[in-house]
């Protein structure tokens, strides 16, 4: 049951199997991960026993004949790389989605092989957003990979969006799953208003696509990252959003693949297909690939394995939360990390950065404990009630995420408010360091 | 003849192959795969069918293509010429590679065959000796590096002929043995061992009782380690695993460390990468990386060669603790190999376990474990192998099958805990849910007593007594309220936190804070002990917490104050003065 198309492909024309993602038939000379096009659909080859392929539908098997032609592409998924690929949108095929022209770039296989561990260079560059939830206390560094973790009814898109214009890279790639359409005109309208347009590359696969087409948006954006950053030397900034949404597709990829699921539905390589992706970032000699993703919880839950697992791949997290005393939304100090921030806390930054960074987040600890203290109806001591005060400037003065200042401003800010609520020994920072900066006289 | 195949199934890395002759379990084989060779290992066997896991992308792999079986099982070479190399999983030597990215099916060899050592005999021609033992040694940076016997030779052997002191490569014959059938065997100085069998040329394997110098506070006097013990760090992420054992790494009292990055972050390998060369070493004023040896199979790597990432690196050391030497081997994450298990055994398609862990996993896990320890040689010589590993439970629920079966078989439980370090109070080790075991070996116990102080122990019992009764007063003062209990309460909490405070914490990015050698541990704990032990006068439970954060703060001066100097005596004297002040019957 086969003819053939052209002098390299062969057309197979009788699908033996059809489940609601995949498709089997009997082929010859198939290679494992090759694309095909299923009546027309692309497909990716995930299994094959002697001659019977198994191919995973991306956009699912909906109205497919056991009948139509199946063309084998005799490659993995590719991408054409090149300088055209600046100021354009594209679908997880890496076609264009702006009625731009077709890529004439290089073809290239997405997804491809990892860094040497011992040709990375150790990320020194400092990245500044001008907010101080970030900067101060969570400074980012160019080849870091950090997500947000943000319920989905938080502004994330929208802090993202800020964070990427502030960042100063070279480069931007924003890869879009299951983005609402909106989103994705939000995106579109912010690159199109700051004037970066010829600096952004985006794929973009929204809430109309088929969601297992998401699993290829990833790779996509950092085979052009790769292109970037390796080819052009270029500080890339690769956006991913909303990485829960990829995992979904995962976890209906594996259950239709009848794999047994661990935690939470996931599949069992959860961690592994998710460390793929985030160890993408890198920072090269010349260039580097910074990945700031989103993960959106359910309630706030980092349990679940989709969080978990992110947790332990990426360098720290952005963990957003509303402020019910400042109506603000800021970013949380407890449960928000940036691993890398040492490598420049207090180098590239003002030198009492790290202890302001420590003091002030414990002091905003000692303000939670006194919280729940007024909140259970216990009377409160002389610091609790100077510590809640100092909570809520710093939350609204440095917390939130509307502030937009620069790292030496913050840690002034932050002296200033030690200075007015606190004595020195309750501010517990190392005497040379409080010599030098304890504000002279109280406001 | 060696067994060929061919290509007959593949599902991401799990490899179904057709043989034409015998193969056994935990054979390593050779796939073509565009003009490149890649590797496998044989799971299961089926018939002519055989299941393998490959070590690398299968992208691209056809149905036929050609393979070929070698007769043995995963291997490591092992001679001089390991130390501060840098290997991926499967021993292959990173720096050796070219390019930025990593090829396929590239395996440069371990160490250089080219490399002249110079070789100094031990033993004589005459001598009776059988595996493992040391016929001569070369200088390998700073280590006597023993050549030995191979210690896959059964039997007693006399050595026949062995070569003067010279310069000899690691392929050069140094040695001809001779049994009493007769049979000569040709030595080198470099061997190659099966990562999954255990090292046993030893004469036996006795109690550990010496306890391993770390530098960490709550490690050393709180739940300290011995040499050759085992241990485990399990937490959420962002607790401080990572930052602990590379703390433990740099700072440990050992000859020799061999760091296992095991499906963990690539950046912080790099991070090892660059500050050893430029960090020293406690011991011996060296470079850090002239004892160190990374294994980094990081977690984009691929999954199968995770799981042999630790057997290499634990092989390793073995073969280095037969030396004579005291070697700590650290892994992180042992739960990045557990999950890599978990990815084979599910393609499998094996009947899943607890949260689809193959059913096995407490006893794979167990094996590892036991394969540390302290060793006698037959010469008498003690070698040490201590092992701690990280855990990464899902959730951060301790309550999961990889931390559970590793409880069972680790002796230290450093239990890092989500809430110690969400208000920053590292190192994150709950002191109360954590235990040492070796505080209980009777062995340990007259060890401290006899090198220590005769009442060690006790003083550290006191000190976990102190930390719970703080616990149990602050949960009291946080229900009936402030003012509602007696100030014993506040003062019972406060003393607990003064301990947390000046001595649990420890500030692993402070130049002086980073390492407390074991004197000064002992100096502040006797500071610390005597406060605890103190009674305080105070009117109003308002006075208790503004007059022990005064007592905190000096005492974390001190801390960050080099041992002894001036400024360090400053902060002592007037902590002395302010104790004074409301101190009513010392104990004196």
């Amino acid at each position: 049951m086969k003819r053939q198309a052209s002098a390299f492909a062969t057309v197979y024309t009788k699908i033996e199997q059809i489940t609601k993602a995949t498709c089997s038939l009997r082929a010859q000379d198939v290679m494992n991960e090759e694309m095909a096009l299923i009546d027309g659909r692309p497909a990716q080859v995930v299994k094959i026993q002697g001659d019977l392929v198994t191919l995973q539908v991306f956009s699912g098997t909906q109205g497919i004949g056991n009948d139509v032609d199946v063309i084998f592409l005799k490659e993995p998924p590719t991408l054409k790389i090149g300088s055209d690929l600046s100021g354009r949108f594209f679908n997880a095929y890496g076609q264009p989605i702006d009625g731009g022209p077709e890529l004439e770039g290089v073809k290239t296989a997405i997804g491809g092989p990892s860094v040497n561990p011992v040709r990375r260079q150790q990320p020194s560059e400092l990245i500044t957003t001008g907010i101080a939830g970030i900067d101060l206390n969570n400074t980012l560094v160019t080849g870091q990979k950090i997500p947000f973790f943000a319920d989905s009814d938080q502004p994330y898109n929208q802090v993202m969006a800020n964070v990427a214009l502030r960042a100063g890279a070279d480069r931007i790639i924003l890869g879009g799953m299951g983005l609402s359409n909106d989103d994705y005109l939000y995106y579109r309208r912010v690159f199109e208003d700051a004037g970066v347009l010829e600096k952004i590359s985006c794929f973009i696969n929204t809430t109309d696509d088929p969601p297992v087409e998401r699993l290829l948006i990833p790779d996509m954006a950092l085979t052009a990252a790769e292109y970037f950053a390796v080819e052009k030397n270029e500080n890339v900034l690769v956006l991913l959003t909303d990485m829960t949404l990829f995992c979904d597709a995962l976890s209906i990829v594996s259950n239709r693949m009848d794999q047994i699921p661990s935690k939470d539905s996931m599949p069992g390589s959860l961690y592994s297909d998710l460390a793929k992706i985030y160890e993408k970032a890198v920072q090269f000699e010349k260039g580097s690939i910074t990945i700031i993703a989103v993960t959106t919880l359910s309630g706030g839950d980092i349990t679940h394995a989709i969080p978990d697992n992110t947790g332990y791949i990426t360098e720290g997290q952005l963990f957003l939360r509303r402020n019910t005393d400042i109506s603000k939304v800021i970013v949380d100090p407890f449960r928000s990390l940036s691993r890398l921030k040492q490598l420049v806390i207090g180098k590239r930054s003002r030198e009492d950065h790290p202890q302001v960074m420590n003091a002030g987040v414990r002091l905003y600890a000692d303000a939670a404990n006194a919280k729940t203290k007024q909140e259970n109806g216990f009377d409160l001591s002389d610091y609790d009630e100077r510590c809640l005060k100092f909570a809520l400037n710093y939350a609204r003065e440095l917390l939130a995420i509307d502030v937009n200042v620069e790292i030496d401003q913050m840690l002034d800010t932050s002296w200033k408010l030690f200075g007015a609520y606190f004595k020195k020994e309750e501010v517990g920072i190392k005497e040379e360091i409080t010599k030098k900066y304890w504000p002279k006289k109280q406001p | 003849m060696a067994t060929k195949g061919k290509v007959i199934g593949v599902v991401s890395n799990l490899v179904t192959i057709e043989v034409d002759g015998p193969v056994s379990q935990n054979e390593i084989c050779h796939i073509t795969l565009d003009n490149i060779n890649i590797q496998g290992e044989v799971i299961k066997i089926d018939g002519q069918k055989v299941f393998t896991q490959v070590f690398e992308s299968t992208r691209g792999l056809k149905m036929g293509a050609p393979v070929e079986f070698t007769e043995h099982m995963l291997e490591v070479e092992v001679g001089p010429g390991l130390l501060s190399k840098r290997y991926d999983g499967l021993q292959s030597d990173l720096e050796a590679m070219t390019g930025v990215f990593l090829k396929r099916g590239e395996m440069p060899p371990a160490f250089s065959y080219e490399t002249k050592w110079d070789f100094e005999p031990i033993a004589k021609p005459g001598d009776r000796v059988q595996a493992g033992d040391w016929i001569g040694q070369v200088k390998e940076n700073w280590i006597d590096h023993k050549i030995m016997v191979p210690f896959l030779l059964d039997g007693l052997w006399e050595i026949e002929s062995l070569k003067s002191k010279g310069k000899y490569t690691t392929k050069d014959t140094i040695a001809v043995l001779k049994n009493s059938d007769g049979k000569t065997q040709q030595i080198q100085m470099s061997q190659r061992l099966p990562v999954k069998v255990p090292v046993k040329v030893y004469a036996n394997k006795p109690i550990a009782f010496k306890p391993l110098e770390t530098g960490v506070r709550l490690i050393d006097t709180i739940n300290p380690i011995v040499e050759g013990g085992t241990g485990f760090i399990p937490g959420p992420f962002g607790c401080g695993k990572t930052v602990l054992q590379h703390i433990i790494a740099a700072n440990a009292q050992v000859d020799l460390v061999i760091i296992c990055a095991c499906g963990e972050r690539a950046n912080e390998v790099v991070e090892i990468f660059k500050e050893y060369p430029e960090l020293d070493d406690p011991r011996t004023g060296r470079k850090l990386i002239e004892r160190t040896i990374i294994i980094c199979n990081t977690s984009n790597m691929p999954v199968a060669a995770r799981e042999a990432s630790v057997y290499t690196a634990m092989t390793i050391g073995e073969y280095y603790r037969q030396m004579g030497l005291k070697v700590l081997l650290l892994a992180d994450s042992t739960s990045r190999w557990a999950q890599a298990l978990r990815e084979m055994s599910n393609r499998m398609e094996e009947l899943p376990g607890p949260d689809a862990f193959p059913m096995d996993l407490s006893a794979i896990i167990a094996n590892f474990y036991s394969r540390s320890g302290l060793v006698e040689l037959h010469n008498g010589e003690k070698g040490s192998i201590t092992f701690i590993g990280t855990v990464s439970p899902a959730g951060g629920n301790l309550k999961e099958p990889v931390t559970e079966s590793t409880k069972k078989v680790a002796r230290c439980f450093y239990a890092l805990a989500q809430k110690r370090a969400d208000s920053r109070r590292y190192p994150a080790i709950d002191t109360i849910e954590s235990y040492s075991k070796y505080l209980e070996y009777q062995e340990v116990q007259e060890y401290m007593q006899k090198h220590l102080e005769p009442h060690w122990v006790e003083k550290v019992l006191f000190i976990r007594d102190i930390l719970l009764r703080g616990k149990e007063a602050y949960d009291q003062i946080n229900i009936l309220g402030d003012d509602s209990v007696p100030t014993d309460y506040h003062e019972a909490y406060w003393k607990s936190e003064l301990i947390d405070f000046g001595f649990l914490q420890q500030d692993a990015f402070d130049p002086v804070d980073k390492v407390t050698s074991m004197e000064r541990q002992r100096y502040m704990m006797d500071i610390i002990h005597n406060i605890c032990k103190d009674d305080f006068d105070f009117d109003n439970f308002i006075d208790v917490a503004p007059y022990f954060k005064k007592l905190i703060n000096l005492i974390k001066q001190m801390n960050f104050s080099e041992f002894q100097n001036n400024e360090f005596k400053k902060f002592e004297d007037e902590l002395q003065s302010t104790l004074m002040e409301r101190v009513i019957n010392d104990k004196n």
